[in-house]
């Protein structure tokens, strides 16, 4: 079973370590309008991997609180207790070279104290590592790539980018979601703290990471494997959706570009230029794998992964001069006239 | 016993002109003159890799801030921790071992002198190289100047694909360049404590600090010839059409990960042992006791140096390994606490019953302990790989390494040189200076470093220019780079004290300290020659036995 039972002494010291947390948090953490956005407090679990590495993360931190209180009095009170004093001035004090007693003494408690840290980190290892992927799992495959994130759902055919949408895992409807991350270049790492610690994408070697989140909302994350120049903006949100929303996502997601005559001026000016060499918009002559599929564009609230909010006014900003946004992002600023920039961002807006 | 000092005769120290002298410190092959080459440049490199911190934390004082660019801030970073670790730390810590370990086991020199004075020549060679990079560093038009893919280089971030032009070439060289450096000042230094001792000097009778740094030695030659090897190996993937690390053509990311970090983490401790080996000479000179537990200490490092070799991969714990390596290193990790929680308990237990002077070398070392502590402990946390899956790459990791670093290894290297620099230059540092250069670090470092485990728990990764507001981030982040400011601050008045002390120090005497290791039995600084006769010894602490004829150590041991 995916869920790891700790010890119920633990709660009580697991929920006090979590108040000073919390309160920690109400001061520092982020709480946007509305209920539905989480931070990235790894004190603030709201999928099982998250939780069990909080649980065992709290009874680490008692353990080690423990040993730094006992050490640090220790200390204290030598420095203390035994700092020269005049009276003293001249005379050395008693010549102590060791005692085995004690040493041993010293070893083998912490000795103790290893194996069992040891054995509870064993376990959480094993029940988040060795989970088996359940029939109704969602399968997500994650690629990284120089300052973005693509997202396959192989068995729904969805191709999306930066703003991964899952579904909620509640106990009626268990749907965890089973990731496999690649990487197109270089090293990435995924990391939502409140869903699941990070796992790396290493060009050559896929990973697997899941998460079965309890809350629906956004969640923020970000790459955490330092992978060139625009490191710091490969943002990254999870959307954790009801049951019924991720359906209606799903459904309008398989559909193709949007055809909008309207826009057509736009589209052409999008498909006589580069962008389609690296962009694919379904549905159209436009399939480049190089940069975010942008068949529906319309539906993400953030571009150039989660750094600007996906306005009108971003949008031109991003498509003229991508490095004002974005200094070292591997798409070139194409030099399109007024005319016809207006007319891609028109094009774009019809991409819902 | 040679305790008694030589007087140099007053005509063979008039002043000779500066060309003579240079010359005379670039041709030397003095130990003692190569420790002091050693430790001045690398004082020269802290202060750059310091002002490469300062630019770090300027520019993320607040969100968004535009301070330096993301080239430049990934290239501060890059230098920054290459610079600490090659270039300040090993170098520094191989500059004390040349000085002391000759005159601590009463020896004339190191047993290779001419390959000491190579070695030197080479480390300080790499860290020109890697400095070069800013001017030499872009082959190709558009290229970066120096090396902007972190101290690691993972692969394939340091391939030509992905690093183009020379940055990564200079990085590449200048590690390998001082790599062979360390290796030399390596087996000079097993060479030199295992054929120079005194007469009377057993194994077992070797002062602690020699006892670590043959440990370190030992650690360095497993250590740094892996890491030679991996650069050797990118060199051939840049140039010759190598495929090591190549990603695209079948090569592994993962495989430089493993050359890295098997050297990465007992480089740690090639760094922290020669600390304990400070804190095991230090701590029992200010408590007035001998060191408590001497053969568990001894075992204590070789058991720390055997385990620390199996750890390396908890640098890995989310690249993704089974679960069952996973908790292999989880164990190996949590194992090398045990050894290390013994040396803690051992100095307390030195201090334990003893008289403590609060001298400015004890209180960097009671620092030291303090600060140690913690950064074991919140190692452990991290040793724990689920827990780890959260916060390596995050900034938590990053307020661990530099409580080991800064906490710990500079703590211990500032007690070190409290304590040395007397015998080193003949003077006493100024206490007054010390007492204001140890609370301004103090704060310093604390309102850095405690704070910074934040950011980590809150979610934020290293090594980004910069971040998104509202993610609780910011005021901790200020508060980071007051601390920063403040350590600065410590460090002028640090080698404001060095630079005084130096002119206008009070005259230190033989013995400053009342000592009982057998560097304190010549002049400070010594003659070239060390002691005009080689002294012989029958304990630990041969002066303790001078000093005390009627209860000498060698009646116990």
């Amino acid at each position: 079973m995916l869920t790891l039972r700790m010890k119920s002494s633990l709660c009580w010291s697991w929920r006090i370590v979590l108040l000073v947390f919390w309160s920690a948090r109400s001061v520092w953490a982020f709480e946007p309008a509305g209920s539905s956005a989480h931070g990235t407090n790894i004190f603030n679990p709201a999928s099982t991997p998250a939780k069990s590495i909080a649980d065992l993360s709290v009874f680490v931190l008692v353990i080690t609180g423990i040993i730094f209180v006992v050490v640090f009095v220790l200390l204290i009170y030598s420095v203390v207790r035994f700092r020269a004093r005049p009276m003293d001035a001249g005379r050395e004090p008693a010549q102590v070279y060791g005692s085995m007693q004690i040493e041993l003494a010293w070893t083998i408690i912490p000795i103790l104290i290893v194996v069992v840290l040891f054995l509870a980190t064993a376990r959480v290892i094993h029940a988040i590592q060795d989970a088996s992927e359940p029939a109704g799992a969602i399968d997500v495959i994650a690629i990284g790539h120089q300052y973005w994130w693509e997202f396959r759902y192989p068995k729904l055919g969805i191709v999306t980018a930066n703003e991964l949408h899952i579904p909620v895992s509640d106990a009626s409807h268990t749907t965890p979601t089973f990731l496999q991350l690649l990487s197109a270049d270089t090293d990435h790492s995924f990391w939502v703290p409140e869903l699941a610690g990070k796992t790396d994408l290493i060009p050559n070697h896929p990973n697997r990471m899941w998460m079965d989140p309890q809350r629906t909302g956004i969640f923020f994350g970000q790459c955490a494997q330092y992978c060139g120049t625009q490191h710091a903006k490969m943002l990254l949100r999870v959307s954790v959706d009801r049951a019924d929303d991720f359906t209606a996502w799903v459904r309008a997601q398989q559909k193709p570009a949007v055809e909008d005559a309207g826009a057509i001026a736009g589209r052409r000016v999008f498909e006589r230029n580069a962008c389609m060499n690296c962009h694919q918009v379904g549905g159209t002559p436009a399939d480049g794998r190089f940069g975010p599929d942008l068949t529906h564009l319309m539906s993400r609230a953030t571009i150039a992964a989660g750094a600007a909010e996906n306005t009108h006014d971003n949008l031109r900003l991003w498509i003229q001069n991508p490095s004002a946004i974005k200094p070292g992002s591997l798409m070139p600023a194409m030099k399109l006239s007024d005319a016809d920039l207006d007319a891609v961002v028109s094009y774009m807006e019809t991409l819902h | 016993m040679a305790s008694d000092a030589i007087t140099v005769p007053v005509g063979q120290t008039e002043a000779r002109p500066w060309v003579d002298e240079l010359h005379q410190w670039v041709t030397t092959v003095d130990h003692k003159r190569l420790g002091i080459l050693y430790i001045v440049s690398s004082l020269l490199f802290l202060v750059v890799g310091g002002v490469e911190a300062l630019i770090i934390r300027i520019q993320l004082m607040h969100s968004h801030n535009n301070f330096v660019s993301p080239e430049v801030f990934n290239r501060m970073f890059t230098m920054h921790g290459t610079t600490m670790i090659f270039f300040v730390a090993m170098p520094v810590l191989f500059g004390f071992a040349n000085y002391l370990v000759p005159l601590m086991i009463g020896a004339r020199d190191m047993a290779f002198p001419r390959l000491n004075a190579f070695s030197f020549w080479l480390s300080l060679l790499g860290g020109l190289l890697l400095y070069f990079s800013f001017l030499g560093g872009s082959g190709l038009y558009g290229a970066g100047n120096a090396p902007d893919v972190g101290w690691w280089s993972y692969a394939p971030l340091g391939s030509r694909a992905f690093s183009p032009g020379h940055s990564s070439d200079y990085w590449t060289l200048a590690l390998l360049v001082s790599g062979f450096g360390s290796i030399g000042t390596a087996v000079n230094i097993i060479a030199t404590i295992l054929c120079l001792r005194c007469p009377g000097m057993k194994i077992n009778r070797m002062p602690l600090l020699v006892w670590m740094y043959l440990v370190m030695a030992g650690m360095v030659l497993l250590a740094i010839t892996p890491l030679s090897a991996a650069q050797i190996m990118l060199l051939i993937d840049r140039y010759l059409g190598g495929h090591f690390f190549d990603t695209q053509a079948g090569g592994s990311a993962v495989l430089w990960m493993h050359f890295f970090w098997i050297f990465g983490h007992p480089e740690v401790y090639v760094l922290i042992i020669p600390c304990f080996a400070f804190m095991s000479e230090i701590i029992p000179v200010f408590s007035r006791k001998p060191i408590f537990g001497y053969p568990v200490m001894v075992a204590a490092t070789v058991c720390i140096a055997f385990v620390s070799m199996s750890v390396w991969a908890h640098h890995m714990f989310t690249i993704g390994m089974n679960s069952y390596a996973n908790s292999f290193f989880t164990l190996t990790t949590m194992a090398v606490g045990v050894p290390t929680g013994i040396k803690i308990f051992n100095w307390i237990g030195t201090m334990w019953g003893g008289r403590i002077q609060f001298k400015t070398a004890m209180l960097f070392s009671i620092g030291f302990l303090f600060q140690f502590l913690i950064a074991g402990l919140t190692g452990i946390m991290m040793a724990a790989s689920p827990f780890d899956w959260q916060l390596s790459l995050s900034y938590f990791v990053v307020a661990h390494f530099h409580y080991v670093i800064v906490g710990g290894i500079l703590f211990a290297l500032f007690a070190a040189f409290y304590y040395w620099y007397p015998k080193m230059t003949g003077r006493m540092l100024s206490e007054r200076l010390g007492q204001w250069h140890f609370w301004l670090f103090f704060i310093g470092f604390h309102l850095t470093f405690d704070v910074m485990h934040i950011p980590g728990i809150l979610g934020m990764p290293r090594r980004i220019y910069t971040y998104e507001p509202g993610r609780g981030w910011d005021t901790l982040n200020f508060i980071i780079s007051i601390g920063a400011f403040i350590q600065a601050l410590a460090i002028i008045v640090f080698v404001a004290n060095l630079i005084i002390s130096y002119f206008k120090g009070a005259p230190a005497g033989n013995d400053p300290w009342d000592a009982w290791t057998l560097e304190w039995s010549t002049s400070s600084p010594p003659p070239a020659y060390n002691f005009a006769m080689v002294p012989t010894v029958a304990s630990r602490r041969p002066l303790w036995d001078l000093k005390h004829p009627e209860d000498p150590d060698s009646r116990y041991e």
